[in-house]
């Protein structure tokens, strides 16, 4: 143990803390804000926590998701039609923190909603509302460092995408500028994808964690889609996101006519077991 | 980025190589048909100055002459050349009114390169020749039917084939939008428009003219013309959004008019969208000016008070059109239409005597079913 103090968000920090203090590694859910709507929502997202979930990505929608796939396509199509958008995330977020204190929660998003309220706004906005950290997909924080002086602020952490492609300068300028933990992209593609052989991605993140000097845990993302999925890349990441996996059980129960929280549980508790016995396997 | 990042600088080293240039400089000539005439439009400037009892000369940029008809493939000539000293081995665009999609397959044709095309939905229906059109030169179209279904989302679905096939795929990216270098290359490619027509009409007139006008969606014919003048403060420059069925309903593409500082498409300039940040729907009886966004050069032209800009509604561009077919004998594309629609406004700002240029950056023949319906007539195509 050390003293020093984390620099920025704590709550995100422990979550990476506690997964490894229990032998195990991260498991970041992302689910569409409001989808299918902001109560149900609310409920998917404490339910997912209560499940095992120790990190949740609340995405923000957007009439532009042009780094989502179908199936995030969709949810952001239904939450927009639910009365979705950045000002019931934030209050999404706010009912998700009174009712759960511990979970952290990262908004995740595009940069129009929040370039219209203004970086400075929107970063006390999502410090109100309990949100521990930021991840905007087309805000690159090193053309322009404004969302980062205002999450920084404010204490936010600023979760940066790293792409297969991404070059050593560019992951050092992110790095040096993030929070919480950075999220290496498993392919060049949109979300819900095919996930691609490991080989080069286990070798990329161990050269992401290298060029940012260890200072932060390295969580892959897109394409993950069954707890096989997450064990793979448990054994070479510190942490697992699964986002458009989730979202089409959410679906998928909805066209059913089914209450789409049970079926989730049960989704991110085989995650969740799959990662349990990740740091076991050979 | 790193893509971004490569074509910037290959654009950067290209643009300035002469053998680059030679071969752009000869694949203008040849095959795209440049330079394009500058004709005068004395009928059309005679019905306007009588009304508004002034003398005026009017010149026409004639980009729907070009090879294709519009002033698309200027941009994408230089870019299919860029894309083949990248080693590109295939091409995808987007297009609205499908002029930039058929633009973007002929290149493809003529390189022999395979060609995806994303088009929304509400375009594939309402422009159907064009869809043939591309067809016909090989390209495969998708029909995108996401959000909107028409250029912005045939936009974003453009953006995620790139990010998944980045390595092979080169886009063509149509408009003076988008992230960098986009505008900026998009911009210095149709800047020929306006290199021209300066040439043009000092031979004519034996001086600058008063004006320049242009329609304006994303931006890239304007900007072309914009270009040759931006220097001589003595041009004002003009350009024409699409006022839909009135800037003051939900339903209209004036962004610059009504829009608000946004990011849409990797570009932060002028946007359509909501107080949350949605970004809205966009109306235009023209596909090529339903954008609801601008290239961001325009909107640094309008804070800075260069160029203004004006409006025209659906009702007035098909006016506008028939007007210029019936005083001049050329049927300018709905989106040109809405240029010819802002000449009595901007004449009237003119001393007398003055001569303006109007860009007819394409030929109608495309919105002839649009038109034909609008004006109750019924043809079979």
């Amino acid at each position: 143990m050390t003293d020093a103090p984390a620099p920025f968000s704590s709550r995100i920090a422990g979550a990476f803390a506690k997964a490894r203090s229990q032998g195990r590694k991260t498991l970041i859910l992302y689910l569409t804000g409001c989808d299918p709507d902001f109560d149900t929502s609310r409920r998917l997202l404490l339910a997912a926590a209560r499940a095992g979930a120790d990190v949740l990505e609340l995405g923000v929608p957007w009439s532009d998701p042009s780094a989502d796939g179908p199936a995030i396509q969709a949810a952001m199509r239904r939450a927009l039609a639910a009365g979705g958008g950045m000002r019931a995330a934030l209050d999404l977020c706010q009912a998700v923190r009174v009712a759960n204190p511990e979970i952290p929660v990262v908004l995740f998003g595009y940069a129009n909603p929040i370039f219209v309220r203004g970086t400075a706004k929107f970063s006390a906005q999502a410090k109100q509302a309990g949100a521990d950290g930021v991840l905007c997909v087309d805000w690159p924080a090193d053309e322009d460092p404004e969302l980062a002086r205002a999450l920084a602020q404010q204490g936010l952490d600023l979760v940066p995408l790293i792409a297969p492609t991404s070059t050593p300068e560019r992951v050092k300028a992110a790095a040096a500028v993030a929070g919480g933990f950075l999220y290496y992209v498993s392919l060049t593609g949109i979300t819900g994808s095919q996930l691609p052989n490991l080989d080069e991605a286990s070798a990329r993140v161990q050269q992401v964690r290298e060029l940012s000097g260890n200072r932060l845990p390295v969580a892959v993302g897109f394409g993950i889609a069954t707890p096989a999925d997450a064990r793979a890349v448990a054994s070479f990441a510190d942490g697992v996101v699964v986002g458009s996996a989730a979202v089409r059980i959410i679906e998928r129960a909805v066209n059913e006519g089914r209450d789409p929280v049970p079926a989730l549980e049960e989704f991110v508790a085989d995650l969740r077991a799959a990662l349990c016995l990740s740091l076991e396997s050979p | 980025m790193p893509a971004l990042e490569e074509l910037t600088a290959a654009w950067e080293h290209f643009s300035c190589d002469p053998t680059f240039r030679a071969e752009l400089d000869r694949l203008l000539r040849e095959y795209v048909g440049r330079p394009t005439p500058l004709t005068e439009a004395a009928r059309l400037a005679d019905h306007v100055a009588k009304a508004q009892g002034r003398r005026l000369r009017v010149f026409l940029k004639r980009e729907d002459l070009c090879h294709t008809g519009s002033h698309k493939l200027n941009n994408c000539v230089g870019q299919i050349l860029l894309a083949q000293r990248l080693r590109k081995k295939r091409i995808i665009a987007e297009t609205g009114a499908g002029q930039h999609g058929v633009a973007t397959a002929t290149v493809c044709a003529l390189f022999g390169l395979p060609c995806e095309i994303y088009m929304g939905a509400v375009d594939v229906e309402r422009q159907s020749l064009n869809v043939f059109r591309m067809q016909l030169l090989g390209a495969k179209v998708h029909a995108v039917k996401d959000g909107t279904a028409t250029l912005k989302d045939a936009m974003n679905e453009a953006m995620r084939d790139w990010v998944t096939n980045v390595g092979t795929t080169h886009y063509v990216l149509g408009t003076v939008a988008g992230p960098h270098p986009y505008p900026t290359m998009v911009g210095e490619l149709q800047s020929v428009i306006g290199r021209e027509a300066r040439t043009q009409i000092q031979a004519a007139t034996g001086r600058l003219p008063d004006a320049c006008l242009a329609c304006v969606g994303g931006g890239s014919n304007a900007m072309g013309l914009f270009r040759g003048f931006l220097d001589d403060s003595g041009v004002r420059l003009f350009g024409v959004e699409a006022a839909g069925e009135g800037i003051d309903t939900s339903h209209h593409a004036a962004t610059l008019g009504k829009g608000r500082p946004g990011v849409l498409h990797g570009t932060r300039s002028y946007v359509l969208c909501d107080e949350d940040g949605q970004i809205a729907e966009a109306h235009s009886i023209s596909a090529g000016l339903d954008y609801p966004g601008v290239g961001p050069e325009h909107s640094y032209l309008r804070d800075t008070g260069r160029a203004q800009y004006l409006a025209a509604t659906d009702q007035e561009a098909l006016e506008a059109c028939r007007l210029l077919a019936r005083c001049e004998g050329i049927i300018p594309a709905l989106e040109s239409a809405h240029a010819v629609a802002g000449l009595p406004r901007v004449a009237e700002q003119l001393p007398d005597g003055a001569s303006v240029i109007i860009n007819v950056s394409g030929r109608g023949d495309k919105d002839m079913g649009t038109i034909a319906k609008h004006f109750g007539a019924e043809v079979s195509s």
